[in-house]
């Protein structure tokens, strides 16, 4: 079974004047365990696609079947479990609480479960050392590095066991070096099996996928794998062909 | 803040007030002797002349025996006479009140002999010339000299001071209880007063003692109507007699204290709503500053109701901060208050925790839209905020 199934999905902004259609019927389905970078221009809708695919927002028109559950008018409290169970989110600001230590900003999403303070410790301890940074647990975020708050935000991503990663711009703020350690992050825990959907606009980021979709006007304009060797070069030529579709 | 601060304050020292003067004027009540009614002579009219006070057919000692022996709830009624004469000791003298009474008057006032000897129902009815001397009359007439066996001369009759009494204080009206000489009744009557034909065991007033506060209604109507009978009044006349309650007279002042705690209440009203409306002010700018971290709380899986509560506690977290801080500044307040204003103050351990409580309540209450508002955020919107 797919775990993520969207059917002519369509969703609208009324700004201004009157109704702007950021995505204008789209359709696709996503595997467990596939890595899938999302591309294409501002305003293109990838942005809202994120959204949707997060249960952050409801599409106007359209069905999202989520795991195997149609998600669309379900209420606010049954999308908050969804979003706290099976998703987990990485932002490129990091959105990390300023005054938490990493440890407690990785805790977070437990807090939302009605853990134990105990076991709730144990799990982000875990996660923390996962990723790397089990000596930085009483760090507060100002005391990291870029790449480490990354680092800590994916824990707190990844500390409830999701099925799908969602990662907007995760490397938009940071230096290419410390971006491609990230990607190297993604690459594990996708081995390991997690789904990942990825928004970026950059194409050496996106190479780092296995399918690479292009969204331009609200549209998908093409839906791409990537060849492992294509990848293994970090240099796709199918690469450059999708991104010189998009413009 | 600075309003829940100050609103809790004031109910603090309101309460201390409040519960300080109530306490004083039980005291008052009690040094009156508790559970007193007191029986005076009213106006009566004959035709359509008004006879004034005093004019009606008179009190005399058997109403009072009466009064004690019929109506149930009495515990002793005792009849009194009153005169202003002068006091002498060698060349030196003073005006002041004697008050003729029998023993039944200590009784019926809970007023005790603290030096010397009491007043014995032999002495009212051999009608000795002895004196019992209040703590003020005494310190007049004797200064800290041991009076007791002294004689001294009131309307130069000669008497001998046979005891020293309790100290009384202020009555309710502010007089002096203790500038007083207590003779027995018989011996005012003969010295001072004089015998009347028509009523020849005349008295002034008759104070009456009862036992229970829940039934003082019943039994001032109950001794109403017994001296209708005995006085032979028919249905219209006025009654000839007054009968009052002396815990009435507290209430005056109680009145007073009454408005004190009114204006606090009023201030600590307006203070808590200034101060709810503040900490709803605090709370908004919280709520917008915080929009990201909102956002984020969504995201990862807070629900409404999770947001809400977090919101609620912070608000009334601040609240009861400042109601900890008020009343501590009240209990401070109330004490200094106390101390220069020579007023009684009680604090009342259960008001204070009420106080800071009712505070937190106010946090909660004002919190309330501040927190929707930001429960009701939508979460990408939330996240895009910068």
């Amino acid at each position: 079974m797919a775990l993520i199934e969207v059917d002519r999905l369509r969703h609208c902004y009324r700004v201004g004047g009157g109704p702007v259609w950021a995505l204008e019927g789209v359709t696709m389905t996503i595997q467990r365990g596939e890595f899938v970078a999302v591309i294409g221009p501002s305003g293109s809708g990838k942005s809202t696609f994120m959204n949707v695919l997060g249960c952050l927002d409801s599409p106007s028109e359209g069905r999202y079947r989520l795991n195997g559950v149609y998600v669309g008018g379900l209420h606010h409290d049954e999308l908050a479990a969804i979003r706290n169970r099976n998703i987990g989110f990485v932002f490129q600001s990091f959105n990390l609480l300023p005054r938490a230590s990493a440890l407690e900003n990785v805790e977070l999403p437990l807090v939302y479960r009605r853990m134990w303070a105990g076991e709730r410790r144990r799990a982000a301890l875990a996660m923390l050392a996962r990723v790397g940074l089990a000596d930085r647990a009483r760090h507060t975020p100002a005391e990291l590095s870029g790449g480490q708050q990354q680092r800590v935000a994916i824990a707190r991503a990844l500390v409830t066991e999701p099925l799908l990663l969602l990662a907007d711009e995760p490397t938009g703020a940071l230096d290419s070096q410390t971006g491609l350690e990230i990607m190297a992050i993604f690459r594990r825990l996708n081995v390991e099996g997690l789904t990942i959907v990825l928004v970026t606009h950059e194409a050496q980021i996106a190479a780092h996928a296995d399918r690479i979709v292009a969204f331009r006007d609200g549209r998908v304009v093409s839906d791409t794998p990537v060849a492992q060797q294509a990848r293994s070069l970090g240099n796709a030529r199918h690469l450059s062909l999708a991104y010189n579709n998009v413009r | 803040m600075l309003g829940i601060i100050i609103g809790v304050a004031a109910v603090v020292v309101m309460i201390a007030i409040g519960v300080g003067a109530r306490e004083r004027i039980a005291a008052q009540i009690r040094s009156l002797g508790a559970n007193l009614i007191s029986i005076s002579p009213g106006s009566a009219k004959m035709g359509s002349v008004r006879l004034g006070a005093g004019g009606a057919p008179r009190l005399s000692e058997e109403d009072a025996a009466a009064i004690g022996m019929e109506i149930p709830g009495v515990v002793v009624a005792a009849p009194l006479l009153h005169a202003r004469e002068q006091f002498t000791i060698g060349s030196s003298n003073w005006q002041g009140v004697v008050r003729g009474v029998t023993p039944e008057y200590f009784s019926a006032r809970e007023w005790r002999v603290i030096v010397g000897q009491e007043m014995t129902p032999e002495d009212d009815k051999r009608v000795a010339n002895v004196v019992l001397l209040g703590t003020t009359m005494r310190e007049k007439l004797f200064g800290r000299a041991d009076p007791v066996g002294a004689a001294i001369r009131i309307r130069d009759v000669p008497f001998t001071v046979i005891g020293l009494l309790e100290r009384k204080g202020q009555s309710v009206w502010g007089d002096d209880q203790d500038d007083v000489a207590l003779v027995p009744l018989k011996t005012v009557r003969r010295q001072f007063i004089g015998t009347s034909r028509a009523n020849p065991t005349f008295v002034h007033s008759i104070t009456v003692k009862f036992a229970n506060w829940a039934s003082a209604e019943d039994t001032m109507a109950a001794i109403r109507n017994l001296l209708w009978q005995r006085h032979r009044l028919r249905t219209g006349q006025e009654d000839s007699f007054v009968v009052s309650n002396l815990a009435e007279a507290a209430n005056v002042e109680g009145s007073t204290t009454r408005v004190v705690s009114l204006l606090l209440s009023a201030v600590a009203s307006i203070s808590l709503v200034v101060g709810g409306i503040g900490i709803m002010n605090i709370m908004l700018v919280t709520v917008t500053e915080r929009v990201r971290e909102i956002g984020l709380r969504l995201a990862v899986g807070a629900r409404r109701r999770d947001i809400l509560a977090q919101f609620l506690v912070e608000a009334a977290t601040l609240a009861l901060l400042g109601g900890i801080l008020g009343a501590a500044i009240g209990i401070a307040a109330a004490i200094a208050v106390g101390s220069i204003a020579q007023w009684p103050v009680i604090i009342d351990l259960s008001a204070v925790l009420l106080a800071i409580g009712f505070a937190a309540a106010v946090g909660v209450f004002f919190g309330y839209y501040p927190a929707r508002k930001a429960a009701r955020l939508q979460p990408i919107e939330a996240l895009r905020t910068e």
